[in-house]
């Protein structure tokens, strides 16, 4: 089976290629041409969707919008990152705050407040990957991350009502 | 429950899942960029070599390999021991010329190709696991070996096998390869 390493070395890739100009020259841009964030954000929900539909689900039915995103705090970030995620807070109107305070892809990069600028890029890919978790369950959302210190990192998830 | 949590089976069959999702997921992205298949396959092998620059620090902090004396035990290596950590699957190797150079790796199962079918239509000569080979390329440049590392044959495009060759370019030099302590 697959080694965990294998994802970290590939999304670390992935990053770096997706966001470097590319030096090609037919494409007549002096500057080169900078992917926008979209694409990692995109990848990573197509496998969010995938893994949604093969995360064990002990429940046959969340009862509420907090049970899902409970399951996605311990199942998913387990079956995913090998960890838990560290809070969940929510204001109940849709809204929650997941912290992750050694988050796995963050963690060989720095700590504190050395390559912040640089963080954002590595949480994209994630960022879809809840997203589209949360579309196989059911849930259109809207999520964003934020890092105030590396290794620790928050995703914004914001359900969107029908 | 006294074991862990991520070490339910469920869990760690996810992990595995997660790289290849994630793979078929890139591979797909990049058709959407490239139109040629030739430009597809080059991007992959360009961020294996990347990947495979950063993975042999860590095959050798892992793994206990002795000091190579030949290409064939560094080809046998890679099938047996690389392969087996990463993969799961064991390669068959077979040498190719009687200059001990060329050598092919026989994939039998390919867990990077488990949920890919076939090739996607007007994509027939993209190699899907054109990153196989980078990383190969990569790993064996980091510890002085140069090679041409491509795929020879793929059961994708129709062949009766995967088999990926590398072909070493420069003399081995003894002194250079070291194992990592």
């Amino acid at each position: 089976m697959a080694d965990a390493v294998l994802f970290e070395f590939l999304h670390t890739e992935m990053v770096a290629e997706l966001w470097t100009p590319d030096p090609d020259p037919g494409s007549g841009v002096s500057a080169g041409r900078r992917r926008p964030r979209r694409e990692d954000g995109v990848m990573g929900f197509r496998v969010g969707q995938a893994l949604g539909e093969r995360l064990p689900r002990d429940t046959p039915a969340f009862r509420e919008e907090l049970d899902v995103l409970k399951f996605l705090c311990k199942d998913l970030w387990v079956a995913v990152f090998q960890k838990q995620m560290d809070g969940l807070r929510t204001n109940h109107q849709g809204t929650y705050v997941l912290q992750d305070n050694s988050f796995p892809l963050l963690v060989p990069m720095a700590s504190g407040l050395q390559y912040l600028e640089e963080a954002p890029k590595f949480l994209a890919f994630t960022c879809g990957l809840l997203c589209g978790a949360l579309h196989t369950l059911g849930f259109q959302s809207l999520v964003t991350a934020s890092v105030a210190a590396l290794p620790a990192c928050k995703f914004q998830v914001v359900i969107q009502k029908p | 429950m006294s074991r862990p949590a991520y070490r339910r089976p469920e869990y760690q069959k996810i992990n595995k899942d997660l790289f290849v999702l994630t793979y078929g997921a890139l591979v797909a992205q990049l058709c959407k960029d490239y139109e040629k298949d030739e430009d597809v396959n080059k991007y992959l092998d360009k961020m294996g070599y990347g990947i495979g620059t950063r993975l042999i620090e860590d095959f050798l902090a892992r793994s206990c390999v002795r000091r190579c004396h030949s290409y064939s035990e560094v080809t046998d290596i890679i099938a047996q021991v690389a392969f087996k950590m990463y993969l799961g699957i064991t390669p068959s190797v077979t040498c190719n010329n009687a200059s001990r150079n060329e050598f092919s790796l026989i994939l039998d199962k390919n867990p990077l190709v488990d949920f890919v079918e076939e090739l996607p239509a007007g994509r027939s000569s993209l190699c899907y696991c054109n990153l196989l080979c980078g990383v190969i390329r990569g790993a064996l440049e980091m510890v002085h070996l140069s090679a041409d590392v491509s795929f020879l044959q793929d059961r994708l495009k129709g062949d009766k096998v995967t088999e990926i060759g590398i072909t070493f370019l420069k003399k081995l030099d003894e002194k250079k390869y070291r194992r990592k302590k």
